[in-house]
């Protein structure tokens, strides 16, 4: 019965010193067409039933901080982790609208892309601060010691914020998660293709361990 | 013609961090190849990111950035206290970093050991800046 009284005293106080943090801020990383925002949506598809952004394959398609607050997910145990997602602009040193124009936007357009595009990038980099861990989603594909990808770990790591690596792509024939593993080896790194949900499940429970 | 301009760590060692990163873009902004001596800690990496980013014109495209430091995990526990030391003595002069003008370098390719320079001018033509 005491038991009972105190259970439902600290409930209408909505006080419960055995809960963790309430907030957690999951943030989404990475250089430009790593496939953050397709992860975004997978996340927000597997566990909303709803996308968050929108995906293109010309580069720098989000320009601005996208976020899904009470995004709860389940382990395999039934352990539940709610967080805030956040889907950044992809970080990148350069940005030429003449790149848009190759891929066949109107002058205009690719200039405002450019210009919204540098943006984004500022900021993603202002908002580091403000995570309480990163998944870090990079190209399997691709060389993984660019020197963005080195900077933003570089830069989580001396903020002590926790990082996942997500090597993105390995639905793909020229994905090396070996590559990702032999550049970041004091990182956990899982292969995932975000748009097929492949290894998805895996990365789920991942997720448990960098959040804090 | 490309223009390589070698930045010491002396000539950086006592300016602020928003002068060091100043200093070098100005240089990146000339259209002239940056090799320093030395790394910029890792928020004045970002740093370089974020102001590059807030400068980006229809002239000046952005940077291409490459740091190569070496491994200290291959190094012996000697090595490693000797290098500590160094570094409280002489500033962390370690690695080498190149930035350049986005306009003019392609791409740089780095592994551990080496980086790969690719300049828009030549484009097939490899160019190795350090073995």
């Amino acid at each position: 019965m005491v038991k009972n009284f105190l259970k439902n005293l600290l409930k209408k106080l909505k006080f419960n010193p055995f809960s963790k943090k309430v907030h957690i801020k999951l943030g989404l990383y990475g250089p430009p067409n790593g496939g953050k925002s397709t992860l975004a949506n997978r996340i927000c598809q597997d566990w909303l039933g709803e996308e968050l952004s929108s995906v293109s394959h010309i580069p720098h398609e989000t320009r601005e901080i996208k976020i899904k607050e009470q995004v709860s997910i389940r382990n395999r145990k039934g352990k539940e982790l709610t967080f805030s997602l956040v889907d950044t602009p992809g970080i990148a040193t350069k940005i030429d609208y003449e790149d848009f124009i190759k891929k066949g936007m109107k002058k205009d357009l690719a200039k405002k892309r450019a210009k919204e595009a540098t943006k984004g990038v500022i900021d993603a980099i202002k908002w580091l601060d403000n995570m309480d861990s990163v998944v870090v989603v990079l190209d399997a594909t691709k060389d993984p010691y660019s020197q963005v990808n080195i900077t933003i770990i570089g830069n989580l790591q001396a903020r002590n914020i926790p990082v996942l690596i997500a090597a993105n792509k390995v639905d793909l024939q020229k994905s090396s998660i070996e590559a990702i593993k032999s550049a970041f080896p004091q990182y956990e790194v899982i292969g995932i293709s975000a748009k097929y949900g492949k290894n998805i499940e895996d990365f789920y429970e991942q997720l448990f361990k960098i959040a804090k | 013609m490309v223009t390589f301009q070698f930045v010491p760590y002396q000539d950086l060692e006592n300016l602020t961090s928003a002068k060091r990163i100043n200093k070098l873009l100005n240089i990146v902004k000339d259209d002239k190849i940056v090799i320093m001596e030395g790394r910029l800690k890792k928020e004045e990496e970002v740093d370089l990111i974020e102001i590059t980013m807030e400068e980006i014109s229809s002239a000046f495209k952005g940077i291409e950035l490459s740091v190569i430091y070496p491994d200290t995990s291959k190094l012996s526990s000697m090595q490693r206290v000797r290098g500590v030391f160094a570094n409280i003595l002489l500033g962390d002069r370690q690695g080498l970093t190149i930035i350049g003008p986005a306009s003019i370098v392609k791409k740089i390719e780095k592994n551990p050991n080496k980086i790969e320079l690719f300049t828009k001018e030549v484009d097939k033509r490899r160019k190795k800046d350090k073995g």
